[in-house]
């Protein structure tokens, strides 16, 4: 069984964000990381692989600058291959533009499964990975919170607004994954050090036969006209635990009339 | 603007409350709101509906065990190429509005901007704001392809407001052969036995953090929950740790909830998940370091060890 997953490399979440004022677009500088989000999804794949005696995790990224240090961290997990597309001209996609980018990626390529996040920790756009599906013609399967090999398919549960859904779908396909659905491995010494030379293929925008207008800042047919600051909100009373601070919590409930 | 289409979604209970919350953006922007609906009872909805400003239900047949991704986007693209194009294509941030907005954006060759929670009209243009930075910063953008603009909105992004409409007209809307993507099918549908509130509705939310230390302590949510008769919530961390379902999840990643209360146990106020709470009428942390963020957003904030605070709470709450 082989398994495609969607790897973003982002900067890291911990440190403060930032917007470029001039191009209004996400600053991402610095070192990027292998999104947490994804680490379910490589896991995910890594385990239907098992589970299915045998088959390739290919991660595939779009990244600026050739960055691999995220696609190394998932290769160290045990993913076999990248495929990693980076072009200047990429500035400023969009999720569309984004998944047009990586269909034209995957055309060519042989696969039973793609795997994604829900959305990612940093753009939270959340609709990149179906519209990956849609323009690949397979059929999708959201917010998935366990995901099983079922004959020649696989059998869902899909997160829904009053509990969950089994949902049954013929492969190929794709599931996006929610946080927590499985606990990622540690990536091994050894698995580090494979990881190293574990071969990743690198593609630009000519590679794809696509046209920059199709995609960046120009093909994202969206524009950030202002960044504002947010109301603040202020502070209220702190007190500190000696024993009862809960009659504090028990004063305030009475107040507002919830007891 | 002259019309607006809105994406409805109906349960065995109703409406989507944020269903209610679209259609009255919608009759702020256009002149012609549309409402697009699927699942059981259909002239029900169009009477809902219309109470609420739609003029058309465009009921989209026959959805069954499909997920409703592939059926409702190829229906509206289908319309919309026929020549019939709204200016505004409106969806809920759930888990199905945002499949068909997928779906749709790709076969409409369109952008869909996301996690929206305003939109406003100037000059004849459409503006959309969306939280950043843990909510500490305000993004305004706009589409520049031509229509349909297509958005998926956060609930609670609008107040639901009835209009004096009567029901709306129904249009039946095929979706024809769908191929492959159309072959995911529902097999069963669990309901989780939620004994209290809807985490999008509740006035009241008790959410955990990491602080709890481990699965077990999150028993002390749910029973505080109970109690005071809110909805279980959680930080990112928690879900992330596998302790309750993404369904719990409160943060940028999450739901964004404004109950009149909201009590956060464990959790430190990472600007992520501050954006999903902040705008709580009051809120109560309880947090064993004093430095934590979540302080600063605080009414009531209480320096100490949860598994202190807590179970003297639920005690004294229990014997009332």
């Amino acid at each position: 069984m082989n398994v495609v997953v969607c790897a973003k490399q982002i900067p890291d979440p911990a440190a403060p964000g930032s917007f470029d004022p001039v191009t209004k677009t996400l600053v991402r500088e610095g070192k990027l990381i292998l999104d947490d989000s994804d680490s379910y999804g490589v896991e995910m794949a890594l385990q239907l692989i098992e589970q299915a005696s045998g088959g390739e995790v290919t991660l595939i990224s779009m990244a600026p600058k050739g960055e691999v240090s995220g696609l190394r961290t998932a290769l160290a997990m045990g993913a076999h291959r990248a495929i990693l597309i980076s072009d200047d001209a990429l500035a400023g996609s969009d999720a569309l533009s984004t998944a047009k980018v990586l269909s034209k990626a995957l055309s060519g390529e042989s696969f039973d499964l793609i795997l994604a996040a829900t959305e990612s920790t940093d753009g939270y756009t959340g609709t990149m990975p179906v519209q990956l599906a849609e323009l690949l013609g397979l059929p999708s399967v959201s917010f998935a919170r366990k995901v099983s090999l079922e004959g020649q398919g696989i059998r869902v549960e899909r997160q829904t607004e009053a509990g969950y859904d089994e949902v049954v779908c013929p492969l190929p396909a794709l599931v996006t994954v929610t946080a927590g659905v499985v606990e990622p491995r540690y990536p091994s010494f050894k698995g580090i050090m494979s990881a190293k030379s574990k071969p990743i293929k690198e593609l630009n925008l000519s590679d794809l036969g696509m046209d920059p207008k199709e995609v960046g800042f120009t093909g994202s047919r969206q524009e950030v006209v202002e960044i504002t600051e947010a109301p603040v909100r202020s502070s209220g009373e702190v007190v500190v635990d000696e024993g009862d601070a809960y009659l504090r919590i028990i004063e305030l409930l009475e107040q507002e009339k919830i007891v | 603007m002259s019309k607006v289409w809105v994406v409805t979604e109906w349960t065995r209970e109703g409406p989507l409350g944020v269903s209610l919350e679209l259609l009255t953006l919608a009759r702020e922007l256009a002149e012609e709101v549309c409402a697009v609906g699927f699942g059981e009872d259909p002239s029900a909805q169009a009477e809902v509906y219309g109470s609420y400003g739609a003029g058309k239900l465009f009921y989209v047949a026959g959805v069954g065990d499909n997920l409703p991704g592939p059926p409702l986007s190829k229906a509206m693209a289908d319309r919309i190429s026929s020549g019939d194009i709204p200016q505004v294509i409106l969806l809920a941030s759930t888990y199905d509005g945002r499949d068909i907005a997928a779906r749709l954006s790709v076969k409409l060759d369109r952008p869909v901007l996301t996690n929206v929670v305003g939109l406003t009209q100037k000059e004849g243009k459409l503006y959309s704001s969306h939280a950043v930075f843990g909510g500490t910063q305000i993004v305004t953008a706009t589409i520049t392809a031509p229509p349909p603009a297509i958005f998926v909105v956060r609930p609670k992004s609008a107040t639901a407001v009835p209009s004096s409409g009567g029901p709306a007209e129904i249009e039946e809307l095929p979706f024809g052969e769908l191929g492959a993507t159309g072959a995911a099918k529902v097999v069963s549908r669990h309901i989780e036995e939620a004994s209290g509130p809807k985490l999008d509705d509740a006035s009241v939310v008790v959410s955990g953090g990491r602080g709890l230390g481990q699965k077990e302590s999150y028993a002390m949510i749910e029973e505080l929950a109970k109690l005071l008769h809110a909805a279980p919530a959680a930080s990112r961390a928690v879900v992330d740790a596998g302790w309750v379902p993404y369904s719990y999840q409160v943060g940028q990643t999450g739901k964004i909830v404004k109950p009149d209360l909201y009590i956060a146990c464990g959790i430190s106020g990472a600007t992520q998940h501050l954006v999903g709470m902040k705008g709580s009428k009051k809120i109560v942390a309880i947090n064993k370091d004093p430095e934590a963020p979540i302080f600063q957003v605080a009414d009531l904030g209480i320096v100490g060890d949860v598994h202190k605070v807590l179970p003297k709470l639920i005690e004294a709450l229990s014997n009332r």
